[in-house]
């Protein structure tokens, strides 16, 4: 395979500490050198990219996914949805099990990772925790992860009851993989479509209260601690998309108690409020909710105090007819992939001052670790070749008609994005150029 | 906040003419409507029936109407445009068509402005989205129904300030008026229009109901909306005391007692006569007698139930004129 060299960039790999002027020679799909700048003159390479005043890091990963493949290619396939990745210098995503069939066999983990779906970057997947995604009977964890599930979640729903969620631990644990819960009292959302408040009362909407998400991951945090004290087992559990003070508050606490719990935000749910929903834009709906300016802020700051994990976009395509009806019909979700990068270093980053180096750890080191993602995640030598080449000063406008995206839906349209992506490299290839 | 939504800033705007909310119409809009439906219910026949004349309305209604489908008809019709009616369960929308598609129809038909009813909260706004045409919110969800709060205030300026001056309003010609609003105001598009409308003529708008019906976050409507649940003390500040229906389509697993509801809530002679002996009593319909109402109040001197209807025949003309450019919103 061939080589190539990355001459002149400012390398910000958190996992190694390094935050500097690097050059980088990739081979074989693997990073083969790290050295200072002009350590690596004389070396050969097929392709030389000049990365002088771009920052080069470690291929972003989301670690939460809706590829729509199998069942509903008119919203999205894996080839178009890894389109999208690269082009967001994402170099490595996590599909989530809600396709049509829902994927909670090994033969149908293993459609969807084979080659022939032609994913433009690495694909792993999470596999459904219960059969058909129905809450009720156990999917085969051990042979699942042999099959490379990096987690197990019914997303899209909560695994509600207490014993199957038990279980579910339980399983993952002696499987050495997370559950990954939608935390989500869908007892108490019933023909719900935004947050509960307010602007839900103005709108005539039925809301979704603060506590729905609440009261899952407290459940969940008391099963961990149940487990750990009967079983002798350490499981993990991976809270998505959390989106409210409420959820944060409990796991803030489960991480002081010691208690294996991590947690993802959407970009979306940092950046934007309820208020969003405006004139019923279905743009702005999504599962859960956007929340109140309180939450919202909330959510910047576990960003910023470490008690969030990571970012994970939630990317969830759907076609513009699906969308283009009433609010309360509308189905939830929205796109993500190719703007959660602008949108961190815009909101986090120049906003509310994180390090640049921090924002990259939140969407690439530390979801490669919540995931078990060996060798990625990180730019060392050995590593996988998987970056992202990066101008952190271009302020830049994203318009959803250019998206690699099938689908369009997405509340970012003409929202100003900072750091463009310039470059995207999986397993040394460039998948990505602009 | 960080950004809203800059698609949502650059979203189309809905036709000129539209009515979907009353938070999009400012004060002199509202005066210049009431002051058409006055000019309009002057006018001889013939000159009233020239407005509309060759103009195309269509109805559209998703749920069951007497009143307003009625109303926006015989409006309509009384200035010389042509209706058509299509209604969710004698067209192709039990065959699954969507809002949309429905509406493209209508107006590939030559409907020039919809008048739409439906159980979803905004579906207004996506119609008037996809159309492009005007078009006049008869009732969403538990969103909104501007119509009824227009024909509410004619009804309220008629009785309080006289026929003549019912023709015109600014931000204090309600001023010292307190408007009780009591029952299920959590489903009611009718009580969300009328605490978003009244209160911007200087109205104060008391709701009232119990705590199921009538959540907290109903304060944050807008500035002059105040909680009063004690419906005596409530009726005791009342030049006009509003009835809502419980609206049992919509109640969604809510418990509710109703004999305990009807001992602190119902709107009876007894209590009238004790708390609010001159009050306007208003309902906007449909009424269960002997449940919110009783039979003496609403057929009493006090009610004025049968003039709103007629009112909103009136107030429902000038709309239709407004929306279609015509009578004195000709540009």
């Amino acid at each position: 395979m061939s080589e190539t060299l990355i001459l002149n960039g400012h390398l910000m790999d958190p996992a190694n500490r390094v935050d500097g002027p690097r050059d980088l020679l990739l081979r074989d799909g693997r990073v083969a050198a790290v050295e200072q700048p002009g350590g690596l003159r004389g070396a050969e390479a097929a392709e030389t990219i000049d990365a002088a005043g771009l920052i080069v890091a470690p291929g972003l990963i989301d670690i939460h996914v809706h590829l729509r493949e199998p069942g509903q290619t008119y919203k999205e396939s894996i080839a178009t949805g890894t389109a999208a990745a690269a082009a967001g210098g994402f170099t490595s995503v996590v599909a989530m099990p809600n396709t049509v069939p829902v994927n909670d066999t090994v033969a149908k983990l293993e459609w969807m990772l084979d080659a022939a779906r032609g994913p433009v970057v690495k694909l792993f997947a999470m596999p459904a925790a219960t059969v058909g995604s129905m809450g009720e009977k156990l999917t085969d964890f051990d042979a699942l992860r042999v099959a490379g599930a990096v987690g197990f979640t019914d997303d899209g729903k909560p695994v509600l009851e207490d014993h199957i969620m038990r279980a579910a631990l339980v399983a993952a644990a002696r499987a050495e993989a997370p559950v990954s819960q939608h935390a989500e009292d869908t007892r108490l959302t019933g023909g719900c479509s935004m947050n509960a408040g307010p602007m839900a009362f103005r709108l005539g909407l039925r809301g979704m209260p603060v506590e729905a998400e609440a009261r899952i991951v407290e459940r969940d945090l008391q099963l961990l601690r149940e487990i750990e004290r009967v079983e002798g087992l350490r499981p993990h559990l991976h809270v998505q998309h959390v989106s409210t003070a409420r959820a944060i508050e409990a796991i803030r606490a489960a991480k002081r108690e010691g208690l294996h719990v991590t947690c993802e935000i959407a970009p979306h749910h940092f950046a934007l409020t309820e208020e969003a929903v405006g004139d019923y834009d279905t743009h702005a709906k999504m599962n859960p909710p956007l929340r109140a300016e309180m939450d919202r802020a909330e959510m910047v700051k576990a960003l910023l105090n470490g008690t969030a994990d990571c970012i994970a976009t939630d990317h969830a395509p759907h076609a513009a007819f699906e969308k283009r009806q009433e609010f309360e019909r509308a189905p939830n979700g929205i796109t993500g992939l190719e703007t959660a990068l602008g949108i961190a270093l815009r909101v986090l980053h120049r906003d509310h001052g994180m390090p640049m180096a921090k924002v990259i750890e939140l969407m690439s080191t530390s979801p490669a670790v919540i995931a078990s993602l060996a060798g990625r995640g990180a730019a060392g030598p050995g590593h996988y070749a998987d970056l992202v080449l990066f101008d952190p000063g271009a302020e830049w406008t994203f318009a959803a008609r250019t998206s690699r995206s099938k689908s369009r839906n997405t509340p970012f349209d003409g929202a100003a994005m900072l750091g463009r992506v310039r470059y995207t490299i999986c397993e040394g290839r460039v998948v990505y150029r602009a | 906040m960080q950004s809203v939504s800059a698609a949502a800033a650059a979203e189309p705007l809905y036709a000129p003419g539209s009515l979907l909310s009353v938070a999009h119409l400012p004060v002199s809009e509202v005066s210049a409507i009431l002051s058409e439906t006055a000019r309009i219910a002057e006018l001889p026949k013939e000159e009233r029936t020239a407005i509309l004349r060759d103009r195309t309305v269509a109805l559209l209604f998703y749920e069951s109407s007497t009143r307003t489908r009625t109303s926006f008809e015989l409006a309509a019709k009384s200035l010389g445009a042509t209706t058509t009616l299509v209604s969710d369960k004698s067209s192709s929308i039990e065959k699954g068509e969507s809002l949309k598609d429905t509406g493209l129809t209508l107006r590939a038909l030559g409907a020039e402005c919809i008048i739409l009813r439906h159980p979803a909260s905004g579906a207004p706004f996506v119609l008037a989205r996809e159309t492009g045409l005007p078009v006049l919110n008869a009732g969403d969800g538990m969103h909104e129904h501007p119509s009824q709060a227009l024909l509410d205030l004619r009804t309220i300026l008629t009785r309080l300030h006289g026929a003549d001056r019912a023709g015109e309003v600014n931000e204090h010609t309600l001023d010292g008026v307190t408007v009780v609003i009591t029952g299920d105001i959590l489903h009611s598009r009718v009580a969300r229009s009328n605490a978003m409308l009244l209160p911007r003529l200087g109205a104060r708008v008391l709701l009232c109901g119990p705590e199921k019906l009538l959540p907290e976050d109903a304060l944050r409507l807008g500035p002059g909306v105040e909680i009063e649940r004690d419906f005596d003390r409530a009726l005791a500040q009342a030049q006009v005391a509003m009835m809502l229906r419980i609206q049992k389509e919509r109640l969604a697993g809510l418990e509710l007692d109703l004999n305990d509801y009807i001992g602190r809530f119902q709107l009876n002679g007894e209590r009238l006569a004790a708390v609010a002996p001159k009050a306007l009593v208003m309902h906007p319909g449909p009424m269960i007698r002997g449940l919110e109402i009783a039979d003496d109040v609403a057929d009493g001197p006090q009610s004025t139930i049968e003039e709103q209807v007629t009112h909103g025949l009136a107030i429902r003309s000038a709309l239709l004129a407004r929306a279609l450019g015509a009578g004195v919103f000709k540009a």
